[in-house]
């Protein structure tokens, strides 16, 4: 914002005491109530604002505490945000505008918080879509999206936001659309985004254990897709999985899988496979979403067993010191 | 509409012991609520009971009853049971929604109560496509819609209140004002001086307005409303003042964070419904200090066994994850 004047950032609450779990904390303080506002429960229309003010330059940032409520917007979002450019040939001026979408997970937060629709997203020519894993990729993909000329949605994790890690200074920018390899391995390919290659990465001990080297690519753009990068993997290790935050039906690792297939089948050296929730909406009890999510000791058992190994997942499973259902020790509810 | 409180027809003590059975229940949660047993958000509507009490007193239980995500106490109002309400925060399989829905999805279908969910404004068309059924077939029934201050904001409010105005559908939009939505207070999000109900009028539906600590008033408003909507005369929007004493979310008062002032809240506080009724009907002798020590007792104890029945249910098998998805296909 300090880059950009024209930078408005607006959302439900993101100027309350709360300040969206913190991300826009000192915002208005810094930027003035007229560039940092909250604003009325009206997702659809704010986003149909949103674009018009792009049209006439500003850059708009906008924020969802959950991914869910952002669905009331989908008409302005893949009608006009996605389609702009397009259908007046070129000719129109630029929506830039950016939209954090914030992903529930545990403490009960079911079936209408919870949701990971980037695939739905990623289905819309016209978007992109970003899904940031670590701190210095959230900050690099923020600017990325901010200075981009195009609409683009920002998914980030709830469950990531305690995450701590090395913090690029400056105007620091990740690149849309490029992978990261972040293990490098020979083995087989996991290719993951968001939360799951946080769990991916606490999978790789117990693989490395067992023998197992795994390259592992996090995606963090999921439109553009950087297909290059996981082809190219895939065709060094001969064996993918494809592990993804959402459930499997027409997923992102649906396209990943299919896309190794129809690139580089010849040197797959088994079937593909996917990880991924199960294909139902997300309960509420934690009864019921214990074991719901896969987790670090799935992805092991699932690598090594594309490798006719077993893996003991043991002390992964014995490291957990809080229950399934919350992000640490630290969180008693009621978010 | 003008209100009426001649104060004649009006259950009183059926409305006090309403009241104070959802003070209790929620009380209770809130008190339970940091032993990490329920384990999911809970919005808790202490301070906003007459509306609740009042309403589901008014409706009759043929009546039919959507609402969002604060929605306990319209839930047990309408005649929800309270052991499957608790249940539910606890996430068991004895739950109302057996674990999938938790505190923000409840259904009781033999109580009318035809489910609540937790995007705002969500079941506000809903409740309009009851309210069509139920004109389709010439049912006496109405469809009551519970809502707050900001779903009014949402497109499908409008759009939802423009159909059961040209259709006449029998209808009962209630919105309870509670002044805030999460830590909004209206003045960002709604034009200083607007008064909802007045808005709404100008939609072509009959929209009232009344003091929601007020519960005879509400059950007298409600009651004319039902009484008109039955009549064939259209939808009614009814917007009730009200406050909530907790937080948004969970158990904890939070007016340290700044969005209101505590000044307000004590003012608010001063004039908590359930205590400035139960002061008016012990003055007016409606109820004797050995009938309300009846009354707490028996409320206690229901209170009690809820929660007793919630603590000893069983968890929901995890494979019970994976039902319900459509009909016709559980047990496959
Ligand atoms: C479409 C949508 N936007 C935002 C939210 C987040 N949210 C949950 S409750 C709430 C406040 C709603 O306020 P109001 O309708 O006045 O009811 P109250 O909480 O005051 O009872 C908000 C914004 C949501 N659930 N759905």
């Amino acid at each position: 914002m300090e880059i950009d004047e024209r930078i408005l950032c607006f959302g439900l609450g993101v100027d309350d005491p709360k300040r969206i779990f913190g991300t826009t904390a000192g915002l208005v303080e810094r930027f003035g109530p007229r560039r940092v506002f909250d604003m009325p429960t009206s997702e659809a229309a704010m986003t149909g604002v949103a674009i018009g003010a792009s049209l006439d330059g500003a850059r708009c940032l906008m924020t969802h505490q959950r991914l869910d409520f952002f669905l009331l917007t989908l008409d302005q979002i893949v009608n006009n945000a996605a389609k702009w450019r397009y259908m007046f040939g070129g000719q129109a001026a630029p929506v830039r505008i950016v939209v954090r979408l914030i992903l529930g997970r545990g403490w009960g937060q079911g079936p209408t918080h919870s949701q990971n629709l980037q695939a739905w997203f990623a289905h819309i020519p016209g978007l992109k879509v970003v899904m940031p894993a670590s701190p210095a990729d959230a900050k690099g993909l923020l600017l990325s999206a901010l200075f981009d000329d195009n609409p683009v949605l920002f998914l980030e994790h709830r469950w990531l936001h305690q995450m701590q890690g090395e913090l690029p200074e400056g105007d620091h920018r990740v690149p849309i659309g490029k992978a990261a390899v972040v293990a490098e391995g020979s083995d087989l390919t996991i290719v993951t985004m968001s939360s799951m290659t946080v769990e991916t990465l606490h999978a790789l001990p117990a693989l490395q254990e067992a023998g197992i080297s795994a390259e592992v690519i996090d995606l963090r753009s999921i439109r553009p897709l950087d297909l290059d990068t996981v082809l190219a993997s895939v065709r060094k290790t001969g064996r993918l999985l494809a592990v993804d935050t959402a459930s499997p039906v027409c997923s992102v690792a649906s396209e990943i899988v299919a896309t190794a297939a129809c690139e580089c089948f010849d040197r797959l050296e088994g079937p593909p496979r996917r990880l991924a929730l199960p294909d139902f909406p997300v309960p509420t009890s934690p009864a019921l979403t214990d074991g719901f999510y896969p987790r670090a000791e799935q992805i092991a058992v699932a690598a090594a067993g594309m490798l006719g190994r077993t893996v003991d997942v043991a002390e992964i499973v014995a490291s957990r010191t809080s229950p399934h259902d919350v992000p640490g020790d630290w969180f008693k509810g009621p978010f | 509409m003008t209100p009426t409180v001649s104060g004649q027809d009006v259950p009183r003590e059926a409305l006090l012991r309403s009241m104070k059975r959802l003070r209790r229940l929620e009380e209770a949660i809130a008190e339970r609520y940091p032993e990490g047993r329920m384990r999911c958000p809970v919005h808790l509507s202490i301070g906003q009971e007459a509306v609740s009490a009042a309403v589901g007193l008014a409706l009759h239980p043929e009546d039919l009853a959507v609402s969002g995500h604060r929605a306990h106490t319209h839930y047990l109002a309408k005649g929800g049971s309270m052991p499957r309400l608790v249940a539910e925060i606890y996430g068991k399989q004895s739950g109302c929604s057996r674990g999938k829905g938790g505190s923000m999805h409840l259904v009781d279908e033999a109580a009318g109560f035809k489910g609540s969910t937790a995007i705002v404004g969500g079941t506000i068309p809903v409740g309009t496509g009851l309210g069509l059924s139920l004109a389709t077939r010439g049912s006496p029934q109405v469809a009551c819609v519970f809502f707050g201050d900001a779903a009014v904001e949402e497109g499908v409010f409008f759009e939802s209140v423009n159909f059961a105005a040209i259709r006449r559908l029998p209808v009962l939009y209630l919105c309870e004002n509670n002044f805030y939505s999460v830590y909004s207070p209206l003045r960002v999000r709604q034009p200083e001086g607007r008064r909802i109900h007045e808005m709404v009028a100008g939609l072509g539906l009959s929209a009232a307005y009344g003091d929601g600590n007020d519960p005879e008033l509400v059950y007298q408003m409600t009651g004319d409303a039902l009484a008109s909507i039955r009549s064939g005369a259209g939808p009614v929007f009814l917007e009730f003042t009200t406050y909530r004493y907790r937080e948004h979310c969970g158990p904890n008062f939070d007016n340290d964070l700044g969005y209101r002032t505590e000044a307000e809240f004590l003012e608010r506080r001063s004039a908590d419904p359930v205590e400035t009724y139960e002061m008016r009907l012990l003055e007016s002798g409606v109820v004797t200090r050995e009938s309300l020590a009846t009354m707490d007792a028996a409320i206690a104890a229901e209170v009690a066994d809820a929660f007793a029945f919630a603590e000893a249910s069983p968890f929901p098998d995890r494979s019970e994850a994976f039902s319900d998805l459509y009909v016709g296909e559980d047990g496959a």
